[in-house]
């Protein structure tokens, strides 16, 4: 079993991709860029494009491509409820009628302009950042002047969740030795809390515990982050690369914008 | 339950990122060095909890657990919860990157807020009397979460207006669940380890 947050990314048969060598760096500023590019546009055709880009660097990116889209699926599944209503609360032209709701021209392109959108930069945080070992994109963070407490912070959410997320499950398993079967009731949910009232008491004493060892070993306040980053020619190409890409889907917006 | 790129207006999205980075910075500035160890510690175990899904009739919901969070680690809620959903944005493809701070602020402003309003029914009283205030403090902060995810809906046109109402009614069965929840991990904590909740405070390990 992987860590929770990389599981069935970094499984087996995962395949190097060219992305996987570039600065962690220049991967996390591409991925912002995208991200702020892509929202900025509106037109659907520029959008489409933006998210053909992301498959691109998705390809590019060595994660296994079905996983990387089945998240992309679930996260569809949160936006459903919005996208499903707008086409019937948006005033405009109607272009069909659905149980007498008319279905206004404008609410549909602005469903499809925000399913494109949201997918797009999620495909391409995945691809660009998802890919990276959790720990790397906490050095790299750091590298890129976030502040160090809030880097620590992550750090240490990174390496516990795993541990917890242990500490849980062996929780759930005594559970259901015991019988426990989870429903809808007063039963399950009081159980459910002291479960997760008994997970917070766990982590604060393992967080005890770890302090303790940290100043055992002459914690001082600050910790080392090593990890030697290094800007090369070939990261040079990627940020000009997209970032021409980027450029010309700006300048297609524009053109259109204009027209 | 998170927002999207792409859905909210340009207005609404940088407004969420300045209150989230200055609500994290507070947080910062309110933990020190010493505790951060026990701060990234209970954020993971928020991050375990979010995972945690909780029959509700034929269905589940995942939980959140904001409130109580905002009664553990008070300022510190900001960092701590903005931390896990990057990582659940970067890693699983929750939510998006440049809504990062319209949800930081939906879930961890409410989290400050029940902080400041029940902390001291918490930490006083019998552990009877402190789950109450936990459980009115879980099902406010599911409200309030609710509440700003719609305003910030609504608040980027006339369309949206139904489905943030949608969003409203959907968290009714949330709060209720949330509500209980908080209130029988707080009853149980208080009579386990009743100092669970000085665990950012001062105090030395």
């Amino acid at each position: 079993m992987g860590h929770v947050l990389t599981e069935g990314l970094h499984g087996p048969g995962r395949a190097d991709g060219p992305l996987e060598r570039l600065d962690p760096r220049a991967r996390i500023l591409g991925a912002a860029a995208f991200g702020v590019v892509t929202v900025a546009c509106t037109h659907l055709a520029v959008l489409a494009a933006a998210l053909a880009l992301a498959f691109g660097l998705l390809l590019a990116s060595g994660l296994p491509p079905g996983r990387a889209l089945r998240r992309m699926a679930a996260m569809d599944g949160f936006i459903l409820l919005l996208v499903l209503t707008l086409p019937f609360t948006t005033p405009g032209a109607a272009v069909f009628t659905l149980w007498g709701l008319p279905a206004s021209r404008e609410g549909l392109v602005l469903a499809a302009e925000i399913l494109l959108t949201a997918n797009a930069v999620v495909l391409a945080l995945l691809a660009l950042v998802g890919s990276l070992e959790p720990v790397t994109l906490g050095h790299a963070l750091h590298r890129l002047r976030t502040p160090e407490r809030l880097v620590h912070l992550m750090m240490f959410n990174i390496r516990y969740v795993e541990v917890l997320r242990g500490e849980y499950l062996r929780l759930r398993l005594a559970m259901r030795a015991r019988g426990f079967r989870p429903a809808t009731g007063w039963h399950s949910y009081r159980s459910f809390g002291y479960l997760l009232g008994m997970v917070l008491v766990r982590a604060v004493d393992r967080s005890e515990r770890v302090l303790g060892a940290m100043k055992c070993r002459g914690f001082a306040g600050r910790i080392p982050l090593l990890h030697a980053l290094a800007y090369g020619r070939r990261d040079a190409v990627f940020a000009v690369t997209l970032g021409a890409a980027l450029l010309a889907l700006c300048l297609a917006e524009a053109a259109h914008a204009a027209a | 339950m998170h927002i999207v790129d792409g859905a909210l207006a340009g207005e609404v999205v940088i407004g969420g990122a300045v209150l989230a980075a200055g609500g994290i910075a507070l947080g910062l500035r309110h933990l020190p060095l010493e505790r951060i160890p026990a701060a990234g510690v209970l954020s993971a175990a928020f991050f375990v909890a979010s995972l945690v899904h909780v029959p509700v009739g034929p269905s589940s919901v995942h939980l959140i657990l904001n409130g109580l969070a905002g009664l553990v680690l008070g300022w510190a809620a900001f960092p701590a919860l903005f931390v896990g959903l990057l990582l659940q944005a970067v890693f699983f493809g929750f939510g998006g990157l440049t809504v990062l701070g319209v949800n930081t602020v939906a879930i961890a402003l409410p989290a400050v807020i029940v902080h400041y309003l029940f902390r001291r029914g918490v930490t006083q009283g019998a552990p009877l009397s402190a789950a109450i205030w936990a459980g009115m403090g879980g099902a406010l902060a599911i409200a309030l979460t609710a509440g700003a995810v719609g305003a910030a809906l609504a608040l980027s046109g006339a369309g949206f207006v139904p489905a943030a109402k949608l969003v409203l009614v959907a968290h009714v069965p949330v709060m209720a669940i949330e509500g209980v929840l908080t209130a029988t991990a707080v009853y149980l904590a208080a009579q386990v380890k009743p100092d669970l909740f000085d665990t950012l405070k001062g105090r030395s390990a």
